[in-house]
């Protein structure tokens, strides 16, 4: 008689969690759909392909300022006191300790490619400006050099790079 | 109605809460205890399909507003948009447009088991008005929401029912051209139609709210029509109903999941993947199939005003039903004449439905001119009279007996 | 008892639907022929040479006058579509002449990527209409925005069935369709008259020849074959993720039966205390 009624409440136990557990799979699936429909869509993530720029317009001491994937990105054609202002700098001194010649590709030492958002709290630094001639971000007061690092102010790091490549010495890819 | 255990916090959290919101005392009295009538049919479990559509249709909307652009130039390529880029957006645009469609299913079964089993009747009238003003509700949303893509049926659909307001005697004029906030349908139009269709949902949720406190008040009525007399009549809601009201709803969704995933667009019109022209209308415009009978009831009569009459009073006489049908009996079970007349009305409402979708020509509305008549005729004479002439069959003297006709329940029903 | 409602309920219907259900065909348009289609029912899938080929039809035909401006090149390469590798894709948008606006502000042309949409024949509707004498239809949602009635039952029976190839159906007919008028048919200036078209009055002249297109699969290059071929591809231009649906679909509908089924049992189970 018990173990009767116990091997049937067992079985009873059993739908209840093969019921409670295949609804709780339904759930989750459905639910993955409402939340990745806030991902990036089909169409920007087509739109964010790499774009090729060409730099022969571009002078010494000039920056342009392109957009890829919604970012501005600052190309700063660098004149000798420039690269030289951003070499001579002891790098262990830095707030975020980088080299200038890995924040530029070999050879084309003069070209810096930087996303010119600030790396404080996002706002848009301002070229020639500040204490080092860099960039100077006007929200909070982060100073830059010429190489795009971080030297006075409240931001955490140096401005960051872009992915990019030079397809032929006047033009480059980025993306 | 007592017998039930009442909400007894289990722990110090519980507790403390119990004593200053004592809102898990309110869901266990409302959805845990309290007592249903055991004898409910499967026609009582589409409330809680409704709620679940509705619940649907507000996630899935709100979704679709964060992907969609109400402005006549972008609002047809956002729709697109969604279907062919937004991540699983095609499947939310599908549950969202075919969802309507299900809620309008559920909601007709729902106010048809109404009517069968005199759910209407003294004490649930307010109840019952409080539905009419829900499913008015859903008809306004359903309509809004059907013109947001903007192709030609949105357009010339917004076109032909705002004109309807054009039937009022002096204002007509001045009241179109309020609702189109301009001098034809255009960009305003669609703007306050995307405002629209999305708040009033949440009105028609707290409707709902209104809804369920009211059944609450005065209990569900049951497929004998007479009051539960005994804790022998009843059952608890959890977990009784809601597995029922659960396995209902999975098969419901087996339906829904049909129309989404194989044939998506069939409650739809081809031409509304056209593009909105307000140079060109379509040969052949007809509204979304569930306000296809009271269409057929706007065409049946020849005068625009008479013809606008009939399309709201079609739909307000249901808010007087409790007054027109004059019988003491509830169920239609012990109500042979009036299931007759009952089916009738139901088959006159398909067949208006049917000829809503035909042309207005010949044949049809001569058709739609009979039935329109019974529809009326069905609320304003019928049923009156039936309740003075009509001989009933003779009630159960309880719910459990009606279940148990030797007399006293099987005694495992305490266990 | 039950019996007399039945009936009462069925002359009732009768009474509303059927009597009021003489033939509709009453305008002489004929209804299309049913074709088989790959895509066709719950496990239906895109023929990928199919869709290359309508494809080539669409480019080398249609797209002189028709826009088809929802789709991408990048949609040539996406799954459940023509199956293009991304590559091909890429190399076809950048056969296509993009406009654009240079860096002095100068309209111009470049060539396309794959984000791209195609381009349209005409800068505008009026243009086209000046030039057509109508507005070719936009192609992106075509298949999709053409129908026919089926007339009462059918149009219930397809619920079930699943028919929903109306369109494709009928743009395959509308390639056929080109016939002489009739005697006493009265033919406007620069028009033609097609069987299956609405009212027989069509603005755009046959569009398709045998061996118009040459196909490199050996499909038999002739009008039937195009126009079927065209049909798929704008098929699957109307509703590119079709394949993912039925998929999801037959994953979903094993799901929710699975789960009927538990909760049938289940409260079964529960009611069996009360029966």
């Amino acid at each position: 008689m018990t173990s009767m009624s116990s091997a049937h409440a067992t079985r009873r136990d059993f739908l209840y969690i093969a019921t409670g557990a295949v609804a709780a799979v339904g759930a989750a699936a459905v639910a993955w759909p409402l939340i990745h429909q806030m991902n990036p869509d089909a169409s920007t993530i087509a739109a964010g392909a790499p774009i090729e720029i060409d730099l022969t317009p571009v002078a010494e001491g000039q920056v342009i300022k392109v957009f890829w994937r919604g970012k501005p990105i600052f190309i700063n054609h660098r004149s000798k006191k420039e690269i030289d202002a951003a070499r001579n700098v002891n790098v262990a001194s830095l707030p975020d300790p980088q080299a200038d010649a890995d924040r530029v590709k070999q050879g084309h030492e003069q070209w810096l490619v930087l996303i010119g958002i600030c790396t404080h709290l996002g706002c848009i630094p301002i070229a020639h400006q500040g204490e080092y001639d860099g960039f100077f971000c006007p929200c909070h007061g982060s100073v830059y050099d010429t190489s795009g690092r971080i030297r006075q102010g409240p931001a955490p790091a140096n401005l960051p790079l872009p992915p990019y490549a030079f397809v032929s010495d006047t033009k480059i890819k980025i993306g | 109605m007592s017998g039930h255990a009442t909400y007894q916090p289990q722990n110090a959290f519980m507790k403390w809460m119990e004593r200053r919101l004592p809102i898990a005392g309110l869901v266990y009295s409302s959805f845990v205890a309290y007592p249903t009538p055991r004898n409910l049919n499967y026609w009582w479990t589409f409330g809680g399909i409704l709620s679940f559509m509705l619940g649907a249709q507000i996630i899935t909307g709100i979704i679709l507003a964060m992907h969609y652009t109400p402005h006549v130039d972008l609002a047809f390529k956002s729709v697109e948009g969604i279907m062919r880029d937004v991540n699983y957006g095609w499947l939310i645009r599908y549950l969202h447009s075919n969802g309507a469609s299900m809620f309008f299913v559920a909601v007709y079964i729902h106010i048809a088991r109404g009517m069968y089993y005199g759910s209407y009747k003294e004490p649930r009238e307010v109840l019952w008005i409080l539905g009419v003003i829900i499913y008015l509700l859903m008809m306004a949303t359903g309509f809004m929401g059907y013109v947001l893509p903007w192709g030609q049926m949105s357009y010339w659909g917004a076109v032909v029912i705002t004109n309807l307001f054009g039937a009022i005697p002096v204002v007509g004029d001045s009241v179109v051209a309020w609702l189109w906030g301009g001098y034809s349908v255009g960009n305003p139009t669609l703007n306050r139609f995307f405002s629209l269709h999305y708040v009033l949902p949440f009105a028609i949720a707290g409707v709902v709210v209104l809804h369920i406190w009211a059944l609450h008040v005065v209990g569900q009525n049951n497929p004998t029509g007479i009051d539960p007399k005994s804790d022998k009549d009843t059952v608890a809601f959890t977990p009784y109903a809601t597995i029922k009201d659960g396995f209902v709803m999975v098969c419901f969704c087996l339906l829904y999941a049909w129309f989404v995933f194989y044939v998506p667009n069939y409650l739809g019109h081809a031409d509304n993947y056209i593009p909105a022209n307000p140079a060109v209308t379509p040969t052949h415009i007809v509204p979304e199939w569930y306000y296809l009978p009271f269409y057929a009831i706007l065409r049946a009569i020849p005068n625009k005003l008479l013809g606008v009459a009939a399309l709201g009073g079609s739909i307000v006489i249901l808010a007087f039903l409790p007054w027109l049908d004059t019988s003491k009996v509830r169920s239609a079970r012990y109500r042979p004449l009036y299931r007759q007349f009952f089916w009738m009305y139901i088959a006159t409402v398909i067949g208006l439905g049917y000829l809503g979708s035909q042309p207005p020509e010949g044949i049809y509305v001569i058709a739609a001119r009979i039935l329109t008549i019974y529809y009326f005729g069905f609320f304003i004479i019928v049923l009156p009279l039936l309740g003075m002439f009509e001989k009933t069959k003779p009630l159960p003297n309880s719910i459990s007996e009606s279940i148990f006709p030797a007399g006293a329940p099987a005694s495992k029903a305490k266990a | 008892m039950i019996k007399r409602t039945a009936l009462s309920f069925a002359v009732a219907f009768v009474l509303g639907a059927a009597l009021a259900a003489p033939v509709m065909a009453a305008e002489g348009t004929p209804h299309p022929p049913r074709n088989k289609w790959s895509f066709a029912g719950p496990f239906g899938t895109f023929d990928r040479a199919q869709l290359q080929r309508g494809f080539k039809v669409y480019r080398e035909v249609c797209s002189v006058c028709h826009s088809i401006e929802l789709l991408t090149f990048r949609n040539l390469s996406e799954p459940g579509g023509p199956g293009y590798s991304a590559a091909q894709a890429a190399t076809v948008a950048a056969e296509f002449k993009i406009p654009d606006i240079d860096d002095s502000g100068q309209p111009t042309e470049r060539p396309g990527r794959p984000a791209d949409a195609f381009p349209k024949p005409f800068a505008n509707d009026a243009q086209a209409r000046n030039t057509h004498g109508a507005v070719p239809p936009d192609m992106s949602v075509l298949a999709k925005a053409r129908t026919y009635e089926r007339g009462f039952p059918w149009f219930l029976l397809d619920m079930v069935t699943q028919f929903q190839e109306h369109g494709p159906d009928y743009i395959v007919a509308l390639m056929h369709g080109y016939k002489e008028k009739p005697a006493d048919f009265q033919l406007p200036e620069a028009a033609y008259y097609n069987e299956y078209f609405p009212g027989h009055v069509i603005k755009m002249k046959a569009p398709l020849t045998d061996g118009q297109v040459t196909y490199d699969d050996g499909s038999p290059a002739t009008v039937d074959q195009y126009s079927k071929d065209i049909a798929a591809f704008l098929v699957w231009a109307a509703e590119p993720h079709m394949e993912q649906r039925k998929r999801i679909g037959l994953q979903v509908m094993l799901f929710l039966i699975v789960l009927s089924g538990l909760l049938y049992f289940t409260k079964k189970k529960v009611w069996s205390a009360v029966h």
